[in-house]
């Protein structure tokens, strides 16, 4: 035990003293949680609309005032005919443009029947789909709201909810996305390549010709990067707490818990990288590479699995991540209990065992070469 | 000098795959001796090192460390050996005391004794104002001497010294076996492989390996005379000229 502690002791030194390690340790996670969080939402705000408006009569004023107040769109341009239309969307001035027809009040009052337009600049399909969204939504209520005073024969009313993010809030998403991206990156790149610098360095073949033992030396080397990550997770946590006010629905501790497995799983497959490498850089370029791509594209952060073809969705089922992710967002977002994600808990921890056992194995194999 | 066996090798054999590595070799180093260990790149060398470690077990043959069989008794062995390889192998970005501290508490010293060893350490190699210092900022000839007194620190029976003085000059040399000698005037077995030859004349007594067997053993005195020789260097090229492997 004296042995173990001296050992973490010193591990803790080598962080701290390199510049690089630390960076990586602290600024990674604030950094990709800053720049999820306020610069790549996917939530559109203010968006640029022109109004196209041949009616011109109080009732499409509202409506426009309605679109123009609201915190998604800026009413900034109107249009004549159009023609004008394409110019605007050319020039990128608008993402949207709204065309009511001549006579709009009219027919809303008399035949109760009217037709709204609108355009969008579909060349960012997702941004195009979500204002097209917003702005139907602002121009049902509005007509709501004329129904109430008229009533009508016949209406279905639909009642939309939004369930576990009411507000459709993009850190809900991306909070899981990015906890899973960072352990699985620090834990694998941090373990690999630290273990490979003492390969390097020569210092391995003391620590092997010492009376520890060569598992010890293993354990010895994962365990302060366990606790760092476990440290970073806490940081993410109350980044996503207090500063992009996204609440933790379920047990912290079960969280915790859960993350904890999922720091080993990297770690393990840290030590499986660096049982086979034996350079600083190889060991990065695997752990970039051959683990954080497939866990950016197949956690269901970034593109939805179902979306996929077949193929890809059952190889998704091999990525770790893919799991820990939907731990995340069932415990933070859905505030589930532990019987809900039991079966992802055992998928992560076989995986764990699997990669644990293949990397002892190795090593014990290269011991003796 | 002390008569009792240390290092016994008889008929020692490792084997990988159809490549024998080590070939048959014995030999007996004694406690306090400077056992020279010398050889081609690839003469195995480092195998049979290696094997006496217990890092690797051997195909075939006996051997035995501080007593205990290489076999089945690894664990006790590693408890009874020193080694330093060429690499020096601290670690860069922790001071000297750090180094000391980190090599020691793997031994299983105490921490109060590795405190008063660690700090008549320091003093015995006049590092009183490098002591806090981060090792990668220090000589090599430093890095040197710090490695091998670590290595000898929990006072162990054999030291292993893997080329040790590879990539420093004559003069930090010349004190690097100054070094040597005191360790082997404590009784410390000391058991170096390295390519210089001048090293050779140092050793109480060498070994020269020539394609994984020994092909000729005894004192340096002894061997120019068997060869007819000047220096070590005119034994070491008349046996290596034979050599079928090389690098």
């Amino acid at each position: 035990m004296k042995v173990f502690f001296a050992f973490v002791k010193k591990e803790f030194w080598h962080v701290i003293r390199d510049k690089r390690s630390l960076i990586i340790l602290i600024g990674l996670p604030i950094v990709m949680m800053l720049l999820f969080g306020f610069a790549l939402t996917s939530e559109v705000k203010n968006s640029n609309i022109a109004i196209l408006d041949f009616s011109k009569d109080a009732a499409s004023k509202i409506l426009v005032d309605r679109i123009d107040q609201s915190q998604y769109f800026t009413v900034n341009k109107y249009l004549h005919s159009e023609n004008e239309i394409e110019g605007v969307f050319r020039k990128g001035e608008v993402r949207l443009v709204l065309i009511f027809p001549q006579n709009f009040e009219n027919d809303l009052s008399k035949d109760k029947k009217t037709q709204l337009r609108l355009v969008a600049d579909a060349s960012d399909p997702n941004t195009a789909n979500i204002t097209i969204n917003y702005a139907s939504a602002i121009i049902r209520d509005y007509q709501n709201e004329l129904n109430e005073n008229k009533k009508l024969p016949y209406t279905i009313e639909m009642e939309t909810r939004m369930l576990y993010n009411p507000q459709l809030k993009s850190s809900y998403n991306f909070v899981p996305g990015v906890m899973t991206l960072i352990m699985m990156l620090l834990g694998a790149m941090m373990t690999s390549v630290s273990i490979v610098k003492e390969k390097e360095m020569g210092t391995m073949e003391i620590l092997l010709v010492s009376p520890m033992k060569p598992i010890m030396v293993l354990v010895s080397k994962a365990v302060p990067y366990m606790v760092l990550c476990f440290l970073d997770i806490i940081l993410i946590l109350l980044m996503a707490v207090y500063i992009l006010d996204m609440p933790i629905q379920g047990s912290l501790v079960l969280l915790l818990a859960e993350s904890l497995l999922f720091i080993i799983t990297t770690l393990s497959l840290g030590l499986l990288i660096s049982v086979n490498v034996n350079s600083q850089q190889v060991a990065m370029f695997i752990s970039l590479v051959a683990l954080l791509m497939p866990s950016l594209i197949f956690s269901g952060f970034m593109f939805p699995i179902e979306n996929m073809p077949l193929p890809l969705q059952v190889m998704s089922n091999l990525i770790p991540t893919k799991w820990y992710y939907s731990i995340v967002k069932a415990i933070m977002v859905k505030g589930l209990a532990f019987e809900y994600v039991l079966k992802q808990t055992l998928i992560l921890a076989g995986m764990t065992v699997f990669f644990l056992t293949i990397a002892i194995k190795k090593f014990k194999i290269n011991l003796e070469a | 000098m002390m008569s009792e066996v240390v290092i016994h090798t008889e008929n020692l054999t490792r084997k990988f795959g159809d490549f024998v590595a080590v070939n048959n070799i014995s030999f007996d180093v004694k406690a306090g001796e400077i056992f020279g260990f010398l050889g081609a790149n690839g003469a195995g060398k480092t195998t049979a090192m290696k094997i006496l470690c217990g890092l690797l077990s051997p195909t075939s043959g006996v051997a035995s460390v501080a007593g205990f069989d290489v076999y089945k008794e690894n664990e006790q062995i590693k408890e009874n050996i020193g080694y330093m390889s060429q690499k020096f192998s601290l670690y860069e970005n922790l001071t000297v005391r750090e180094n000391i501290t980190f090599f020691g508490g793997i031994y299983g010293i105490d921490r109060k004794s590795l405190k008063i060893k660690s700090e008549e350490l320091i003093r015995r190699l006049g590092l009183g104002l490098e002591a806090d210092k981060l090792v990668g900022s220090l000589p090599l000839g430093w890095k040197q001497k710090i490695s091998f007194s670590v290595a000898i620190l929990h006072n162990p029976k054999v030291v292993f010294l893997d080329e040790p003085t590879g990539g420093v000059d004559p003069i930090t040399r010349r004190q690097f076996w100054d070094m040597i000698y005191e360790a082997s005037a404590k009784g410390i077995t000391v058991f170096v492989t390295t390519h210089y030859m001048d090293e050779a004349e140092y050793c109480d007594r060498v070994s020269i390996m020539v394609d994984g067997a020994i092909a000729a053993m005894g004192k340096p005195s002894d061997l120019k005379k068997q060869f007819g020789v000047e220096n070590m260097d005119g034994v070491f090229l008349q046996l290596a000229r034979g050599a079928k492997r090389s690098e």
